[in-house]
């Protein structure tokens, strides 16, 4: 029974580094991850990561930036404390090895992105994201010794004293299939978000929601669950992510009446608006008959020199080549708002402590909230390392404090009959694979760009059947090396639940703030809705409630870009 | 939509039985991935197929199967490609398969970590800094960066490492993917153990010396990261600019290719093994290394000398090319190493400002027709008409 002062679920950019700074701190330190850990999805982070490092920029412009782009649902004292500590998390990253751009001086380099005041964003081509991970694992390569990695290990629980404390996980070695309890004096939830309860969506096929359904099922709430940012370009087919860098870099929008239509939305930014505004302009053009007959808006990248293409953006020239057969290097690009990444989480404060005493969350599992009703781009890394790290480093000094922990063997057991439960289920049911599409469909069409009460009372009614029928959804697979099917029908669970939530708390709230645009409620209304919703398991449904919004130095104002 | 026979390589540790093929119909559009296809078939007609995935984008390098025989990204190789080169003549027949050097678990999973990953942690895959460290950032040149970008594009998928012939002949070769990741820590200006490095994978008798250039790894690799280039650029550095002399002659024997040629125009092989040992002096030919290896060398050269593929003639005195053509091939030589500073190939320099239209047309024109067909897939081999290949000035000692 593997015994670690810190473990660690999900091995993207928060965990890893988590990782580092717990062993730093002396903690004896676990990582566990359902896949390993390169092919975690910070791997696909494309355009950069904020920081207000150059002398002319501060802080506390990136800070307002932030909390304007978080349409003043973000709480301000976590932006300031990840604002302020972006510059030196950008040095320790270079220092560590990450090959960020240069600039003619050789000095570290910027690029523009939407929603802010200044060029702040570091980054190495359009692969930054990748960049920084496989830097990451190189170095828990090199403190092997300090950082025993679980690579291929799948959560199913996580695992509590009679006190409430969490104490750990119980795991299976998908290789063997084995059971395995995992007790920790502090357990980081680092494991992502849920983009795969929508269809399409730029999230890899591992964005099943885990740990937010592992922690809202042992009561820990949820917070901005309402809040799914679209992103402005992806690929109308498979949803794929065309980077805002690509904006960044100069390119522009176009209606199918060749129409640079975001002068209309957001005059002094255009196109490096904040993501909902840009998303919410494409949505408009399209749904006024002025997109193109395939449902799309074009982006034209051929504003940008090509050989500035072909050195800082040649993953969508990769993107556009082989899964949209178009040289962006030559032509426009066709592409509509698509779900991306999921503001909402386990609620934490910013040393990533959920409600839950030694469970953490950090990444884009949590909900600090820095990122309130909409997250501007590049500040997603941001978030993953500064409170990946906070986490790692408050996890390390918790466990000082306390003694390890040993589950009973009964948990064992326990995590033994569910498995089991669904190797015996009896075949007749609908397949997982068709279930889990009428789920994404069902939440791309009812909870996306724009909401109203009818629509989600549908998507509510057919998330709450789909609850039903999951658990007789039969698998084919008996053995249990490598057995995915298994664990495909435990994801379908956690998407199922962290969907009832999202379509609760966008229920509830009776407004238009950030990524929420309720068509039936179209105006901002601070005087009752400026506060967070929070969803919490009751039984086996939610319940709802309301957490304040820390605002420290900027009033609420109106928000135009 | 068009039908497609997948036919998979299956296998399941816990039957005891040997690895079979299966065939599934599937019913996608031509520019569908294979990826596409085998979940379509995970997810309506058996769920118990094997595979990693997760992007499904050619971004998280977990997809690496062998399509045709061939390793590459299932996510990243359309329908319509993969059965145009596939193994039956119906033109609908996609043979897919676990990679190849690295055990397989179950189906077209593979255990990486028993080679890929162990030879990526060989060859030191941290930075280790230059001192002193900088309070902020190291100030080094835009071009570094941006050069060894092509090394950090690397996803770690294995497809090199699947298709390395070396590796199939000495599994202990470290191989392409980690010689690739060699080079992003040699060509970062910020390392301070570059010497170290070279030196290290030069005397290693698995090193970079064992890659026998069959270019199987640039055209497996999905994302350009050319891995054999970047062997020849470790290469270069370690032999022409630290002037580090191995002890497996993997320096000298290389530097015999280049004077042979230079000398004669095409290769000489019986000069090969002793210039190999002793350098171009004369008297090279009598180091008793070369006598021994040319010893053991000798049935092959009878089989040679019988099969009429070497006469004794040509043995000993090389091939001939007209003396016109042998200067220009000097002429070549020349002007390569006339020039100030080396000359390499980076997929993401392009090394054009302002590139003239007229002159980009050939590949404006071929590209199209490629990809209009849902094609343009880099796993056909040969030059990439849309990869911009000319020279950067990146590489300077």
């Amino acid at each position: 029974m593997p015994a670690h002062d810190v473990l660690i679920i999900g091995a993207g950019l928060a965990g890893q580094r988590a990782a580092l700074a717990a062993a730093d701190a002396g903690a004896s330190v676990a990582i566990l991850s359902k896949v390993h850990p390169v092919r975690s999805h910070s791997v696909a982070a494309a355009g950069g990561i904020n920081a207000a490092l150059n002398p002319e920029d501060t802080w506390e412009s990136h800070a307002f930036d932030t909390v304007k782009g978080s349409d003043y649902l973000g709480d301000q004292d976590a932006i300031e404390v990840m604002c302020r500590e972006a510059p030196d998390e950008i040095l320790w990253l270079e220092h560590a090895g990450v090959t960020f751009h240069r600039n003619g001086s050789g000095h570290l380099g910027t690029r523009a992105f939407g929603g802010a005041s200044q060029a702040r964003t570091y980054y190495v081509a359009d692969i930054t994201g990748q960049a920084i991970l496989h830097v990451l694992y190189e170095r828990l390569m090199q403190h092997h010794e300090r950082v025993a990695r679980y690579e291929e290990w799948f959560t199913t629980t996580l695992l509590q004293d009679e006190d409430g404390n969490c104490i750990g996980c119980v795991a299976r070695d998908i290789r063997t299939g084995a059971l395995e309890v995992f007790n920790a004096k502090a357990t980081i939830l680092a494991s992502g978000g849920a983009g795969q309860a929508f269809k399409p969506t730029t999230n890899a096929l591992i964005c099943t929601g885990d740990g937010i359904a592992q922690a809202y099922r042992i009561g820990a709430p949820l917070m901005d669950m309402e809040m799914i940012q679209y992103h402005p370009t992806t690929l109308a087919e498979n949803g794929f992510l065309i980077t805002e860098g690509a904006r960044g870099e100069g390119a522009h929008l176009y209606n199918a009446l060749g129409e640079r239509f975001m002068e209309k939305y957001a005059p002094n930014k255009l196109e490096l608006a904040s993501r909902d505004v840009v998303s919410r302009a494409e949505q408009t053009e399209i749904n006024e008959g002025r997109g193109f007959p395939d449902g799309t808006i074009a982006l034209d990248i051929t504003k940008v020199p090509r050989k500035r293409t072909l050195e800082a953006l040649r993953e969508i020239v990769n993107i556009g080549k082989d899964f949209a057969g178009v040289d962006i290097t030559r032509e426009p690009i066709h592409i509509k708002p698509g779900m991306h990444y999921i503001m909402g989480g386990v609620k934490t404060d910013f040393e990533g402590q959920t409600s839950i005493p030694g469970l953490y969350a950090a990444g884009e599992v949590a909900c600090v909230s820095v990122h309130g009703g909409n997250r501007l781009g590049a500040n997603s890394l941001l978030d993953t390392l500064i409170f990946g790290r906070r986490s790692g480093a408050h996890a390390a000094a918790r466990a000082r404090g306390v003694a390890m922990p040993k589950s009973p063997v009964s948990v064992l057991d326990d995590a033994q009959g569910e498995i089991d439960a669904i190797f015996n289920r009896p075949t007749g049911g609908r397949r997982i694979s068709e279930i889990k599409t009428e789920l994404g469909e069902t939440m791309n069409r009812y909870v996306a760009v724009y909401r109203d009460a009818e629509g989600l009372a549908t998507a509510l009614e057919i998330v709450q059947r789909l609850k039903q029928e999951a658990p007789s959804a039969a698998i084919d697979d008996k053995g249990t090396v490598f057995n995915q099917d298994v664990l495909g029908a435990i994801e379908l669970g956690y998407m199922l639940d962290v969907a009832e939530a999202i379509v609760t708390a966008a229920q509830e709230r009776r407004e238009s703030r950030g990524a929420q645009f309720r068509t039936d409620f179209p105006e901002r209304n601070d005087a009752d809705w400026l506060h967070h919703i929070t969803v919490s398991l009751n039984g086996d449904g939610p319940s709802l409630g309301t957490a304040p919004v820390t605002i420290t130095r900027w009033e609420p104002q109106e928000r135009t870009y | 939509m068009a039908e497609y026979t997948l036919k998979l390589r299956r296998y399941d540790p816990q039957t005891g039985e040997a690895p079979y093929y299966e065939e599934f119909q599937v019913d996608l559009e031509p520019h569908r991935s294979v990826l596409e296809a085998i979940l379509q078939v995970k997810g309506e007609q058996d769920g118990s197929i094997g595979i990693r995935c997760s992007c499904r984008a050619a971004i998280c390098g977990s997809c690496g199967v062998r399509i045709n025989g061939k390793a590459g990204l299932a996510c990243h190789t359309h329908l319509e490609h993969a059965a145009k080169s596939g193994v039956n003549a119906d033109g609908k027949t996609i043979l897919v398969e676990p990679m190849g050097n690295m055990p397989v678990i179950k189906d077209l999973i593979v255990d990486m970590d028993a080679v890929h990953w162990k030879k990526i942690q060989r060859v030191t895959p941290w930075l280790i800094n230059k001192q002193p460290v900088p309070e902020r950032e190291y100030v080094v040149p835009h071009e570094n960066m941006v050069d060894v970008t092509q090394t950090m594009a690397c996803i770690q998928c294995g497809a090199c490492v699947s298709d390395c012939l070396s590796m199939e002949v000495d599994p202990l070769f470290v191989g392409p993917a980690a010689s690739a990741k060699a080079y992003r820590f040699v060509g970062d200006p910020r390392d301070a153990e570059q010497f170290e490095r070279l030196k290290d994978l030069a005397e290693d008798p698995h090193g970079i010396y064992d890659c026998t250039h069959c270019f199987n790894c640039i055209e497996a690799c999905p994302k350009g990261v050319a891995p054999m280039n970047q062997i020849m650029r470790l290469r270069r550095i370690a032999g022409n600019d630290h002037h580090i002399v191995d002890r497996n002659n993997g320096e000298r024997h290389e530097r015999a290719f280049v004077s042979l040629i230079r000398g004669y125009g095409l290769l000489h092989e019986a000069e090969l093994l002793p210039r190999s040992y002793g350098g171009d002096s004369w008297f090279g030919k009598f180091h008793p290394a070369a006598g021994q290896e040319l010893l053991e060398s000798l049935p092959i050269v009878v089989k040679g000398l019988m099969r009429g593929k070497m006469s004794p003639k040509l043995a000993m005195l090389g091939h001939r090319i007209p003396k016109a053509d042998l200067t220009a091939v000097q002429g070549i030589y020349d002007k390569v190493e006339g020039k100030d500073r080396r000359y390499e190939l980076n997929l993401y320099i392009s090394g054009y400002e302002d590139e003239p239209e007229a002159a980009d047309s050939g590949a404006a024109e071929a590209q199209p027709a490629a990809v209009g067909a849902g094609d343009g897939m880099p796993s056909a081999p040969g030059p990439d008409p849309n990869r911009p290949t000319a020279a950067s000035e990146s590489e300077s000692a």
